[in-house]
């Protein structure tokens, strides 16, 4: 028995800024202090705050410590372990208020969350299945083994409205009722846990900090369908998660969750992991398919669904990491719970991956509805450096900008589509006033065209060209004409691709035209980038009433650009000039700007 | 694991040893004083006594802490119990022999120790 837990997130965002080496502190301070018997110290998955990492937490106070560093280990050990006295200097600023400490869940971060996906996430030790099955893990499994026929599994995956948290939406329960209503035989269940939109890292998390969920979910599956064999598909690029998906597998066979006979009622699942190679189409569903069997990663037309004729062939279903993380709570809570929580068409909640321009960078989860102010200002803390939010990028390269004018929107899959973005994998990059959208438009498009698989001609092709057309524009060399060329081919590839990552490819120009055309004309008429971001339309100029003529630009120039006599206005050569901002950072009088 | 049965006594069992990671009003604080003085007197085997004589009987409702001095140092070690709804009882001299009473007849049937708290010590 310990007195005291010590948790610290081993997510891969707080792994990268340290927290291994704040472990292996405590470990030796524990020791030195002779404390290795009364306090535990136990690795977590992510708590979802990791621009704060490395995060630790002190049971039983609750004391969540923020950014520590290996040096003041000692101090907690000596001040909170031994003493008592929590060490409020090191408290993540937000849970002291009034020199008193206020619980995590009352956070501006915290407090509009709902954890469902992500509730084991930062609590449990993920390499250890006892750890989960103290937070009734694999209970559900035992009742839909022991109380529930599949048709009642399914009943209640549709009651409870859940719809593939993937992406696509499409709602759970159907998928997993074809592929029941299949003719017995070989059925496969897979997972897919290929994230590969820049800027998604929540079925990461998930693996990372609780694979057991999808393990459990995936043998419900796979008794709701008839399947005794599934597939976790996953990027080898996740190392944390893939070695404790190992870990978890291992564990659960070990205890006879997974394999034959699983609690005695004679129902028979195993499972594997496939590791993919680091390509984007592998998360397009026929693509991973074809991946596992091991072909190259390809994608075919549908239909056949994969429910009716999928991996080798079989009725296959093939989920999400957080659609399946959604899976055990629904059958312990039920439909009717699930169903409470978000909006009309869209239950239940959502993870959402904060990046880009913001104060909290990391992971929240919310329920659907809520808005994408309330994401952004309140649990995100809004834009640092009293910038304005200018847009919100969901859906990685297939979704598209949320401006300024929508961030009331209540966010669920039908309202997102509604306004030409869409949920995506739920990847939200906050952009403020000095992101340029042609720019950005232009980064997504790089992006499809490395990643394009090359099979069907309208995405090998047509991305290449969409990208070459924004290329020209953010260079200042394009016609008005280009820009109907432009807007012709985004609904040329989207008519005409094969799968859903081409048909979707040109959606982040489709929605910055759609909010930003202005910021398109002012590249293509004025040959202006209003936000300042393409070098190409920039000049950097020196105001010679405000030059003191110190010469600190002039000495910092990298290319020798600046030239002037002391204590007179100095003049930079544009052709020399790359623009790399350096003299507007060094200037000491604001007299140095980009036009 | 052959069975249901099996699992749900495995997650019983595992349930006690998490207990402490969750904040609840419900749960009975049992704080032991860890400054200097406290420690000097002997506090350490004391909230080892009590951790010990908690997870023995599976009391998953109750966490103990550390505090600093609060200021009666002759009194060390001192052991401040709180439970909700109850005003808080603070036992003193607490020797580790002592703490299976006070777990039996305060923690688990209610009942503080008179006379180990600080009221009887005076006398």
């Amino acid at each position: 028995m310990y007195r005291s837990h010590i948790l610290v997130c081993g997510g891969t965002g707080c792994t990268s800024s340290g927290s291994e080496r704040i472990i292996t502190a405590f470990e030796k301070e524990l020791a030195a202090t002779g404390l290795t018997q009364e306090v535990k110290v136990i690795k977590t998955g992510c708590f979802g705050l990791c621009a704060l990492g490395p995060v630790v937490v002190v049971y039983p106070e609750g004391a969540f410590y923020s950014q520590v560093k290996p040096e003041d280990i000692p101090e907690i050990v000596e001040e909170h372990l031994i003493k008592g006295r929590i060490v409020k200097r090191l408290l993540y600023s937000e849970t002291v208020e009034d020199n008193a400490v206020k619980s995590l869940n009352e956070t501006d971060f915290y407090k509009k969350q709902v954890r469902v996906a992500l509730r084991n996430c930062g609590v449990i030790n993920p390499e250890d299945i006892n750890e989960y099955i103290a937070y009734d893990g694999y209970m559900a499994l035992g009742k839909v083994l022991t109380e529930m026929t599949p048709e009642q599994v399914i009943q209640t995956i549709l009651d409870s409205g859940l719809r593939g948290r993937g992406g696509g939406g499409f709602p759970t329960g159907r998928k997993w009722s074809f592929a029941a209503a299949q003719p017995k035989g070989q059925k496969y269940v897979c997972c897919n846990a290929d994230e590969g939109d820049p800027g998604a890292f929540m079925d990461r998390s998930v693996l990372e900090g609780d694979p057991h969920v999808v393990i459990e979910a995936m043998a419900i599956a796979g008794y709701a369908i008839g399947a005794s064999q599934g597939y976790i598909y996953v990027r080898a690029e996740y190392p944390i998660a893939v070695k404790r998906l190992q870990i978890a597998i291992g564990q659960a066979r070990e205890m006879g969750l997974l394999g034959k006979d699983i609690l005695g009622t004679g129902f028979d699942f195993d499972l594997d992991i496939r590791l993919g190679a680091g390509a984007f189409v592998c998360g397009e569903e026929t693509a991973l398919m074809t991946s596992i069997e091991g072909h190259r990663g390809e994608p075919r037309p549908r239909p056949p669904f994969p429910a009716v004729k999928g991996l080798f062939g079989k009725p296959t279903v093939l989920n999400n990491v957080e659609t399946y993380a959604n899976i055990p709570r629904i059958i312990l809570n039920g439909a009717d719970w699930f169903r409470s929580m978000g909006t009309e068409k869209s239950k239940g909640t959502k993870v959402f991956a904060l990046g880009g321009k913001i104060h909290n960078t990391g992971l929240v989860e919310v329920p659907m509805g809520t808005t994408l102010r309330e994401i952004v200002e309140e649990i995100g803390g809004g834009i640092p450096n009293g910038k304005k939010f200018k847009a919100a990028q969901t859906g990685g390269p297939s979704g598209g900008c949320i401006p300024a004018e929508h961030l009331d929107i209540p966010v669920d899959y039908d309202n997102l589509i509604a306004i030409g973005s869409m949920m995506g994998s739920g990847g939200l990059i906050v952009m403020d006033e000095d992101t340029c959208m042609v720019d950005i438009a232009k980064f997504f498009l790089e992006f499809t065209v490395d990643e394009s698989c090359g099979k069907c001609t309208p995405c090998r092709i047509g991305t290449k060209r969409l990208y070459e057309l924004l290329d020209k524009i953010t260079k200042g060399k394009a016609t008005m004409d280009d820009l109907d060329k432009l807007e012709k081919l985004c609904y040329h590839i989207k008519e005409n691709a094969l799968c859903g990552l081409g048909q979707t490819a040109p959606n982040p120009v489709l929605s910055t035209l759609k909010y930003f055309r202005d910021e398109y004309i002012a590249h293509i008429v004025d040959k202006k980038c209003p936000a300042g971001v393409c070098k190409a339309l920039l000049t950097v100029q020196i105001l010679p009433d405000k030059c003191k003529g110190c010469t600190i630009c002039a000495r910092n120039c990298p290319t020798g650009a600046i030239t002037g006599k002391v204590k007179e206005p100095h003049v930079i050569d544009p052709d020399k000039c790359v623009k790399c901002g350096v003299c507007i950072e060094k200037c000491r009088f604001g007299a140095i700007v980009k036009k | 694991m052959k069975s249901l049965a099996e699992l749900q006594a495995l997650r019983d069992q595992m349930k006690n040893k998490i207990g402490i990671r969750h904040d609840s009003d419900t749960n009975i604080r049992v704080v032991v004083g860890m400054a200097t003085c406290g420690i000097a007197a002997g506090a350490r085997p004391v909230l080892q006594a009590f951790t010990e004589e908690v997870a023995k009987r599976n009391l998953t409702h109750v966490s103990v802490q550390q505090t600093g001095c609060i200021g009666i140092c002759q009194y060390e070690p001192v052991v401040e119990v709180y439970a909700p709804d109850q005003e808080k009882v603070t036992y003193v001299k607490v020797t580790p022999e002592m703490v299976p009473t006070i777990v039996t007849n305060h923690i688990v049937n209610g009942t503080p120790v008179t006379e180990y708290t600080i009221g009887a010590s005076g006398k």
